[in-house]
């Protein structure tokens, strides 16, 4: 075994499940270093439940391997279980215990000794802000409750990595917020964090690097910004400016267009009525370029030399959504 | 993050089996009286009405409470410990999933299983037990249970209870939420009906081909053994029983046959 072994490690990872005639899985390779959160983006079907599932032990690799800090995730699955946690989209809370309860048992099932998981629970209870309603029956307990009580059981065990499936899914802002912060912390205390979502602000947020599959296979696999940087032409430099003469219009998109670097330069909404504040002669631009902020310097340039005025200007990155959308398609599944 | 913990994978399992046991029987302790009442009602009132009111109209004989008695324990222990795991199992590997907890928990999957098996059990001896009481109480001058074989019926109370949560086992993996109904019809109907509950086996020797049926069912191994435990001799003759070498190789086999394949469903079920 390494010295520093990934906290996940999964190679050349093939499932087919029975009867099935494609592989829900096909020949995935990753790995996450620990105290990294890693993300996890697909269409449904993409085959990230499946390959989270083989590293939770719950399916078995038809071929290739999944270790978790180092252990083979086939062949040691009882010393893979004390490692992992898992926090799943819908609530599989134990529903005859009580709040506290569900926290000691998860405990005492990893053997925690009796009063490390009493204490523990009472921490994590107040931590996540449940302490007040430690003696509830889930039933009572709202969305946002039961998914910050799986949480807090996730973590009863003292786990090394830990699996959120969709952790903010139909959660109000004041929840999701408080769940990004919870899971920053986390990591911050050395948690490595496998995140799957569907929500793409809450991958750019949180995730160091993300990974998007589709059918059984990862397309890429990179941090954020890296991602972005694969649409092509995908920087865009938007600029407003008042022009000299109301006719000066095609001139000053011309001398955009000619700029080195520019690959497309349109006129914004061309046509469309200016909006109540807007003042008459103003027109906007937007240059697509390899790399945007490039072209920051030049633009200003040249839009002065053309006797006009810039009033506003600004760099847009291309969201992950695009890049998802980019890489996946538009069909729905 | 590193904390100390246990690399015996042996000590492991064996602390979250005994967890998952102490989760069941703190779950249970709190329903203690639902799970009672549930138990004894139907009992007691097969003991009142057969046994109590049938003979005092003159539509069943005075001593027809001795035979009946081991017929209603063996039920009780059986549906017991078939319904102390079928139904929460249906529900849990069909949608509430409340199980991952013990999924997830460092063992291996059969000692999931084992574990159900082992607390069906448990809740079956516990049903077949509360029915001495309930029986004495509620039939009186004849209540008659022989004493001299109390280490049998022992024994057979345990193995009634194991064989029983086999059964449980299986059909609780077997069978999809949206067939509970009619597994109740199809499975437990005939399970209640050909087991030698309410007639000795032997008496059903001039139907020949219902007797041959009975031997199918595992609750008339239960109902004869218990009844080899507990029939008081009547006018010095022994009541004559299923041998009982047949009683405990059918029901060891029962257990064996259940566990084997009801934990190889089981595992299928959770692990793809």
């Amino acid at each position: 075994m390494p010295n520093d072994p990934a906290a996940i490690e999964v190679r050349d990872l093939v499932k087919r499940y029975a009867k099935a005639n494609v592989n829900a899985v096909d020949g995935v390779t990753f790995s996450v270093r620990p105290g990294e959160i890693f993300g996890l983006l697909g269409p449904n079907g993409a085959g990230k439940t499946t390959t989270i599932g083989v590293l939770i032990t719950s399916v078995l690799p038809t071929s290739g391997s999944a270790a978790i800090m180092g252990l083979d995730v086939a062949r040691d699955p009882i010393a893979i279980k004390q490692r992992i946690a898992v926090v799943p989209q819908q609530s599989n809370l134990d529903r005859s215990l009580r709040v506290r309860e569900i926290l000691t048992f998860h405990a005492a099932y990893h053997g925690v000794p009796h009063r490390e998981r009493e204490q523990r629970a009472d921490a994590l209870l107040d931590e996540l802000g449940l302490g007040d309603r430690k003696n509830d029956r889930v039933a009572r307990y709202s969305g946002g409750m039961s998914q910050r009580l799986m949480i807090a059981r996730a973590l009863m065990h003292s786990p090394d990595v830990l699996f959120l499936d969709e952790p903010t899914n139909n959660l109000d802002p004041q929840s999701r917020l408080f769940l990004w912060d919870r899971i920053r912390a986390l990591n911050a205390q050395g948690l490595t964090i496998l995140l799957t979502t569907h929500d793409m602000s809450e991958a750019d947020q949180l995730c160091g690097r993300i990974a998007i599959m589709d059918k059984g296979r990862i397309l890429v696999n990179d941090t954020s910004a890296e991602l972005k940087k694969l649409i092509p032409g995908g920087n865009a430099v938007e600029l407003r400016v008042s022009l000299p003469a109301p006719d000066a219009g095609p001139r000053v998109l011309e001398v955009l267009r000619g700029l080195p670097g520019v690959t497309k330069a349109d006129e914004l909404d061309a046509g469309a009525p200016p909006e109540p504040d807007e003042e008459i002669g103003v027109v906007a631009y937007r240059l697509y370029a390899e790399h945007g902020p490039a072209l920051v310097g030049p633009a200003t340039q040249a839009v002065l030399m053309a006797g006009a005025q810039m009033r506003d200007l600004h760099v847009k990155q291309p969201s992950l959504e695009d890049v998802f959308i980019y890489l996946t398609g538009r069909h729905l599944r | 993050m590193t904390p100390a913990r246990h690399t015996n994978r042996l000590w492991l399992a064996a602390n979250a089996f005994s967890a998952t046991l102490r989760r069941d029987l703190v779950v249970t302790r709190r329903e203690l009286p639902q799970f009672l009442v549930q138990a004894l009602i139907q009992p007691m009132f097969f003991l009142l009405i057969f046994c109590k009111i049938l003979p005092s109209i003159g539509l069943a004989a005075g001593n027809f409470a001795a035979l009946l008695l081991p017929g209603i324990v063996g039920l009780t222990e059986l549906m017991a410990a078939i319904q102390g795991i079928t139904l929460p199992l249906v529900l849990d590997l069909g949608f509430a999933r409340e199980i991952d907890d013990r999924l997830l928990a460092p063992m291996p999957v059969w000692l999931v299983a084992a574990e159900k098996v082992l607390f069906g059990a448990l809740r079956g001896m516990v049903a077949g037990a509360v029915i001495f009481p309930a029986a004495w109480w509620v039939l009186g001058s004849s209540y008659a249970v022989r004493g001299d074989r109390i280490g049998v019926l022992i024994g057979m109370i345990v193995l009634a209870g194991f064989a029983g949560a086999g059964i449980g086992l299986v059909i609780g993996t077997v069978v999809k939420p949206e067939q509970i109904s009619l597994m109740f019809a199809v499975i437990l109907t005939p399970l209640l009906f050909t087991g030698c509950t309410y007639y000795p086996w032997r008496a059903l020797s001039t139907i020949r081909w219902f007797q041959v049926i009975t031997l199918f069912n595992p609750l008339t191994y239960v109902a004869e053994g218990l009844r080899y435990a507990m029939v008081p001799p009547m006018h010095g003759h022994t009541m004559p029983t299923l041998p009982m070498p047949w009683v405990l190789i059918a029901l060891a086999a029962t257990l064996a046959l259940c566990f084997g394949f009801g934990a190889r469903t089981f595992r299928s079920r959770v692990v793809s």
